[in-house]
């Protein structure tokens, strides 16, 4: 055994606590810590039980979406690189001795603390109905016990597919899920992700029975069951049976006499706190279990303090987040020297189950005295809305939503104050007239992370924030669950225009509009020139009589328009001066001033004669190989003059331009698919290539990158594209916003399950409303994440026309389908055009005299300037610069 | 640095070219025909391959606007090293015309070379900060441009 000094007080004099525990609440009581202990008093230890980082648990569902549990992980990670922060992962603590003030991990260290802090949360209840420990019953609580529930239903439904003369059939896996309550219909909600039927046992009269009242748990039972999920409410389970073959758990058995055949069952009746270790170290233990503290979380002993789900503070244990944030914030600042209490919890909830929208807060179910309900029901859409109010009907006491929860978000800060108006006009659909609410800064915006509307104000006003992101950094408003951002947006934009920030969307000093709106005008005018838009649209300078010219800015942004909107060939008449050197010279500009060039391989496919075609041509122009990103090949080293006899040869190969400069799709990657691959449900391959052929040459705000795997295990990785399409056993999935590159970002669903046909509609449209509504060089993700509704919107646009523009964006892609010319083949044929492929205009063929070369690897590449400078005697090597004479007698030989 | 056009109808409505002694550049002592001014591509650059009196040779970027009139700078990107600000997008900053680097977008004053946005980025080892820039103008339909 192996101890640390019995006393703690360290070398540097800094005092020492110990956290037990890795959950959401410890994590936030670390980082509060480091962010408030700007003298370095403290440093704090982590001793986590699962071999992780602090993760989400609140988005524990989405890890069916990001299946990878990094992203799943909280705050900041450099929290774990500070000198004053150790984190032990698998490393539970065993025993706690208050006497010497230490703890003792699992491998028997122990560990000298001058403070301890107690966030061991709690465990999923297992309910005592017998058979709950058979194969197949789950808790619905960790990463593990999701993880494990995926692996469970996956070899399930493997095992119910089966090959007959007719076809392939699987047979549905049966899922059940007891407890009707929040973390009940998200794991409902999770076994129907993973393609299992689901059924929802509840005790109780209805669904969510803690946080809404009888008439919304009816109108959310509507829901969930439009989800596909059945609910059997008021009922008991007597027993879960074992299968007679597998003795796996195959069927429930109810007080009521019914019974239902299961392959899989989670258990998501409640939680219990893990008081084990205060319960041996003798400290006070509340009636339903959870260390007793006080308001300022400290237990009986002084030196002993508990913080979230395993604190029982004003005589319970509260199974929420944003308290147990709360109580680690009051921590803080009591070690700190303050004098913060527990505030009282605040309960309010949103669920997040995709497509049902349900919250509560306050009195939920009206139990104040005299309390008066104002209800608004529209049983047809699903609807259900309540609001608790004072016996004279001014003051906010409570409010359950259900099918609509946008009040939710202004309305929760207003809890105990003084609504304007009548009340009945917040729950009128689109806000029915109802007053703009002015929160007072005391009210709570963000209860996960405890800001204030006046923190929100605060960062605008005081800390130059001018975005809702920078508010989001700045307070961490929003960062946890997002159900706040609306809100968030709000106050963050009203106390711009009232401190008279303007954030300008001015594309440059020559235009005043953003991309989008100066999209919408060329498109509305009928704009076909630069001349005309910026005679139309661009801004005067004072005493000018007309606009400027353009610049490097808004030039390339009109060229992307007018290409968007079908203006012939990029470098016709008067765009050809509006495009930046790679579109200008149809290739992409290197750091030595000349170019590379990618010929396309549509979905990645390219046949023996095409890459000896491609060999070739590199070889006799001297021109350095590379495999790129996007499944192709790109050649380097290309001097403007050699680009037209370079694009001849791959043009009468049958080659065509692969885009690679352009702000326009660049390549589908696929995987190989079903034609060879044994895991593959669907043609990846051929796929990829009609997407590649069908969106070539479309130009947008950004690059736009595609791709498609052909089952699940993604190997095309598809979600780091812009648009990803992942086929399923019934037809495609679609992913949308993802990219690599300097913030990586995973494509979220679109739509799940498309015909090819739907597939390809659903990609125009997203397409086309991202080329019409993005601003300048903004990426497919951050258009998504700011696009006014976000996701949700964007579906409802191209899957439900909710802006009734579907058939003007088919209209638009199918006129770029249809007017798609190479762009390589029509310079060649023009004989203009060809010839602003000059080096110099007096010395057209004269290659630049400044270019120098090395060999590396068996290639070559640029020479650095030190390489330039050794001379004649050093490393450049002259016969990978000067003219590469070429053979063939289609070619005019260069001097 | 003057900027003339061969059409003297356009070249009085200009407000008055900034002469060559105002930007304190070396008397022109030869002046180079380049090339015809239809083989410039309006609002764009074109490269040339000039010998200085010395027989030395120097790359020039030289540019046509939509007024007819034509500029000249070095060819040199100082800020990567490459030969390439012919192949720069043309436009204006207020009333003056400029020239935007094709590799790292740095800004520069078509009539005196000057770096006007830097973009926060330093030049190469020994090449200045702004270009240099040369007396350019049209005789009969022809683009000179004088070298000192």
């Amino acid at each position: 055994m192996t101890s640390e000094p019995p006393t703690s007080a360290q070398a540097d004099g800094r005092r020492h606590v110990v956290v037990v525990g890795g959950g959401m609440v410890a994590q936030r009581f670390v980082e509060a810590l480091r962010a408030r202990d700007t003298a370095g008093e403290w440093r704090v230890s982590l001793f986590a039980e699962e071999p992780r980082k602090p993760y989400d648990r609140v988005g524990l569902t989405r890890y069916f979406e990001v299946r990878d549990a990094e992203e799943l992980t909280l705050g900041d990670p450099a929290l774990w690189d500070d000198p004053l922060v150790e984190l032990h992962r698998d490393c539970k603590v065993v025993a706690i001795d208050r006497e010497a003030r230490t703890v003792t991990d699992r491998l028997g260290t122990v560990h000298a603390y001058d403070e301890l802090v107690l966030a061991t949360g709690s465990n999923a209840a297992r309910p005592p109905i017998p058979g709950n420990d058979l194969p197949g019953v789950f808790v619905y609580r960790t990463i593990d016990d999701v993880a494990e529930l995926r692996g469970w239903v996956e070899a399930k439904r493997e095992a119910n597919t089966v090959e007959t003369r007719g076809g392939v059939v699987e047979k549905p896996v049966r899922g059940a899920v007891i407890g009707g309550g929040l973390l009940g219909l998200e794991a409902a909600g999770a076994l129907k992700a993973l393609g299992a039927q689901a059924t929802v046992i509840e005790f109780g009269t209805h669904l969510m029975g803690v946080q809404v009242d009888l008439g919304g748990g009816q109108a959310l039972k509507r829901l969930i069951n439009d989800k596909g999920i059945a609910v059997r409410a008021e009922t008991a389970t007597k027993e879960m049976k074992p299968h007679r073959r597998t003795g796996h758990v195959g069927r429930m058995d109810f007080a009521d006499g019914g019974r239902l055949d299961v392959d899989v069952v989670v258990m998501a009746t409640g939680v219990r706190p893990r008081d084990e270790l205060a319960r041996e170290a003798g400290l006070a233990i509340g009636e339903r279990g959870g260390a007793v503290v006080d308001l300022t979380c400290r237990t009986e002993d002084p030196h002993v303090w508990a913080i979230g789900e395993v604190a029982c503070i004003e005589g319970r244990c509260i199974g929420l987040v944003a308290p147990g944030n709360t109580m680690a914030e009051v921590v803080v600042d009591q070690l700190l020297g303050g004098e913060a209490e527990f505030p009282g919890a605040d309960t309010a909830t949103k669920l997040k189950l995709s497509g049902v929208d349900v919250a509560s807060f306050g009195d939920a179910h009206g139990r104040t005295e005299d309390c008066i309900e104002i209800v608004w029901a529209d049983p047809t859409a699903g609807v259900y809305k309540k609001l608790v109010m004072s016996d004279d009907a001014k003051t906010l006491l409570g409010g359950v939503f259900v099918g609509d929860a946008a009040p939710y978000a202004s309305l929760r800060p207003m809890l105990g104050a003084e609504l304007p108006g009548d009340p009945a006009a917040f729950l009128l659909p689109e806000g029915g007239g109802a007053p703009d609410l002015e929160l007072p800064d005391e009210a709570n915006v963000c209860s996960c992370n405890n800001v204030s509307a006046g923190a929100i104000r605060g960062a605008v006003t005081e800390h130059d924030c001018t975005s809702v992101g920078d508010v989001k950094s700045c307070t961490r408003a929003g960062t946890t669950c997002g159900a706040c951002l609306p809100l968030v947006k709000k106050i963050t934009e009203t106390e711009m225009a009232k401190a008279g920030i303007e954030v300008s969307t001015a594309l440059c000093e020559h235009f005043e509009m953003s991309r989008a709106q100066l999209f919408d005008a060329v498109r509305v005018a009928d704009l076909h020139s630069f001349t005309e838009i910026i005679e139309r649209f661009g801004v005067v300078p004072d005493g000018a009589s007309s606009p400027g010219r353009g610049c490097d800015i808004c030039k390339p942004v009109v060229a992307s328009i007018l290409a968007s909107q079908g203006n012939g060939h990029i470098l016709a008449g008067e765009q050809a001066a509006l495009q930046d050197t790679n579109d200008h010279m149809l290739a992409n500009m290197q750091k030595d001033g000349t170019y590379s060039v990618v010929p396309r391989m549509p979905g990645g496919e390219v046949t023996p004669e095409g890459l000896i075609v491609v060999g070739q041509v590199a070889k006799d122009f001297g021109l350095y190989t590379k495999i790129t990103g996007g499944q192709r090949i790109d050649m380097f080293g290309a001097r403007v003059e050699q680009l037209p006899e370079i694009w001849k040869r791959l043009v009468d190969a049958g080659f065509e331009s692969g885009h690679a400069y352009g702000k326009s799709l660049r390549t589908v990657k696929s995987c190989v698919g079903s034609t060879w691959c044994r895991y593959g449900v669907q043609d990846s391959v051929g796929m990829a290539v009609e997407l590649e052929l069908r969106y070539r040459g479309l130009r947008s705000p950004h690059k736009l990158k595609l791709g498609v795997s052909g089952c699940a295990r993604e190997c095309a990785e598809a979600r780091g594209k812009d648009v990803g399409v992942i086929a399923t056993d019934k037809g495609w999935n679609v992913y949308v916003g993802g990219n690599g590159g300097q913030t990586p970002k995973h494509a979220q669903l679109l739509a799940e399950d498309l015909s090819t046909d739907e597939l390809l509609r659903a990609i125009d449209r997203f397409l086309m409303l991202y080329i019409r509504t993005a601003d300048r060089l903004q990426r497919t993700a951050p258009w998504v994440e700011e696009y006014e509704g976000g996701l949700d919107a964007i579906r409802e646009v191209i899957l439900e026309d909710s802006l009734g523009i579907c058939a003007d964006l088919d209209a638009a892609m199918d006129r770029h389908v249809e007017a798609y010319e190479d762009e390589w083949k029509a310079v060649l044929e023009d004989p203009e055009k060809l010839a602003r492929f000059g080096s110099f205009v007096n010395a057209p063929t004269t290659p630049d005299p400044a270019l120098a070369y090395v060999a590396e690897r068996g290639q070559k590449r640029p020479a650095t300037a030190e390489e330039i400078a050794a001379g004649p005697d050093g490393p450049v090597d002259p016969s990978l610069t000067g003219p590469v004479l070429v053979a063939g007698a289609t070619l005019e030989v260069r001097a | 640095m003057s900027a003339v056009t061969d059409t003297p109808t356009i070249s009085t409505d200009m407000e008055a070219p900034v002469s060559v002694a105002d930007q304190g550049t070396a008397p022109v002592s030869r002046w180079v025909a380049v090339c015809r001014l239809d083989a410039l591509v309006p609002e764009r650059g074109a490269a040339a391959l000039l010998e200085r009196g010395d027989g030395s040779t120097v790359q020039v970027a030289v540019y046509r606007l939509l007024d007819d009139t034509v500029w000249a700078v070095q060819q040199l990107d100082p800020y990567s090293g490459a030969n390439v600000m012919s192949r720069g997008i043309v436009g204006s900053r207020g009333e003056e015309p400029t020239v935007a680097s094709p590799i790292y977008k740095q800004v520069f004053a078509l009539a005196t070379g000057a770096c006007l946005e830097s973009g926060g980025k330093t030049p190469k080892p020994g090449l200045g900060v702004h270009l240099e820039s040369f007396a350019a103008e049209v005789r009969n339909g022809v683009v000179h441009v004088g070298l000192a």
